[in-house]
């Protein structure tokens, strides 16, 4: 059975976990007032928001020089077709939130330095209005975020329950009996 | 030496003050004392989690004293508006105002007095004096370079402002791992001939 390297899973599954933090981090944050600790979850935001952008960066190149599994045989043509755009705009949020939490924080006037020691350099110069704008994208492609991992994992839940086809499995092994 | 500096006045004729501001005077037969404030600056960077923020203060004063011949004699004192902080944003602003931080309701402003006046050489002087900050005073030193051009006296410097000495960002904040103890103030102060 056909299934995804071992690298891609790691990846795949690395990237996940760090978006099951991130995100509901970014959500909680910016409501609470200014104290230590809003610094600091901004800060770890951003950390793992610059981390998730790197394994992304692996993650398309890697899938770039190894090709995915093809897709059950069983599956229609229009799902293979709507899998496949989904995928391609999942790789491409994973790419595109963090560049933009990056470019609002430089519009903000906040510079991000990766883990407290390797400044990244600010491409925009501190304007209010642009921050905000920066931010509300930041949010919307959030929001978008969510809706296609909803529908990721739905769709991941029916193909082994109402398909039983190996579409999980594959990228989840130990899931096998 | 405790009177105040700009009523050390030397009075100088309205023709002599011509002269001073439109010849090319020798540097040792001016002394530099009145502020210009739209080409003056003060602000500081501190550092939050890592991250250098840049802030500054839009409202200060200054009365100066200084002739680059004779630092010795150089008085100066600079006040600054708390008010007036920028601090990065506005919740920032808020925050430093309070009372952990400023607490500019009793304590509105920040104030240094210089004591001495070294020249380092070349163009480079070193100020001492008192710097108040609520309510507590310390000792500092700033270095600082003088240039003269146009008939203004340009003074930039910088020192190490470390807050927790002057009770700035207490409570919560003096956890120096989020907000570091150590801020750095830079000034950039444009001086005419009295």
């Amino acid at each position: 059975m056909p299934a995804y390297t071992r690298t891609a899973i790691v990846l795949h599954w690395l990237i996940a976990l760090l978006i099951c933090v991130a995100l509901p981090m970014g959500l909680a944050m910016q409501e609470l007032a200014l104290s230590p600790l809003k610094l600091k979850l901004y800060a770890w935001h951003k950390w793992l928001g610059v981390t998730v952008f790197l394994l992304a960066v692996l993650r398309v190149l890697w899938r770039a020089t190894h090709a995915a599994p093809p897709e059950p045989e069983t599956m229609p043509p229009w799902q293979r077709t709507a899998a496949r755009l989904a995928h391609g705009a999942l790789y491409a949020l994973l790419l595109l939130i963090p560049l933009s939490g990056w470019l609002m924080s430089s519009a903000k006037g906040f510079q991000t330095v990766y883990l407290g020691v390797l400044p990244l350099p600010d491409l925009l110069a501190k304007d209010e209005a642009l921050g905000k704008l920066l931010a509300l994208v930041h949010e919307q492609l959030n929001h978008v975020l969510l809706a296609l991992v909803i529908v990721h994992v739905a769709a991941a839940v029916k193909h082994h329950r109402v398909d039983r086809d190996d579409v999980l499995v594959r990228m989840l092994p130990w899931l096998k009996h | 030496m405790t009177q105040p500096i700009a009523r050390r006045s030397r009075a100088p004729t309205p023709a002599l003050l011509a002269f001073c501001l439109f010849a090319a005077l020798p540097a040792q037969a001016v002394e530099y004392a009145v502020l210009k404030p739209e080409a003056s600056k003060i602000s500081f960077v501190s550092r939050q989690m890592g991250v250098p923020v840049e802030g500054g203060f839009k409202r200060f004063g200054a009365q100066l004293s200084f002739d680059p011949a004779k630092p010795a004699t150089s008085r100066t004192w600079i006040e600054i508006d708390l008010t007036s902080v920028d601090a990065g944003s506005r919740e920032a602003n808020e925050e430093v105002m309070g009372r952990n931080w400023f607490d500019t309701r009793p304590f509105p402003t920040a104030r240094f007095e210089s004591t001495a006046l070294k020249a380092l050489g070349g163009n480079r002087f070193e100020a001492r004096g008192r710097l108040t900050v609520k309510g507590r005073v310390k000792e500092i030193s700033a270095p600082f370079t003088f240039t003269e051009s146009a008939g203004k006296g340009l003074f930039v410097g910088a020192f190490t402002f470390k807050r927790l000495e002057f009770g700035i960002g207490a409570g919560p904040w003096g956890d120096t791992d989020t907000v570091a103890d150590e801020v750095q103030v830079k000034f950039q102060i444009t001086a005419a001939p009295r």
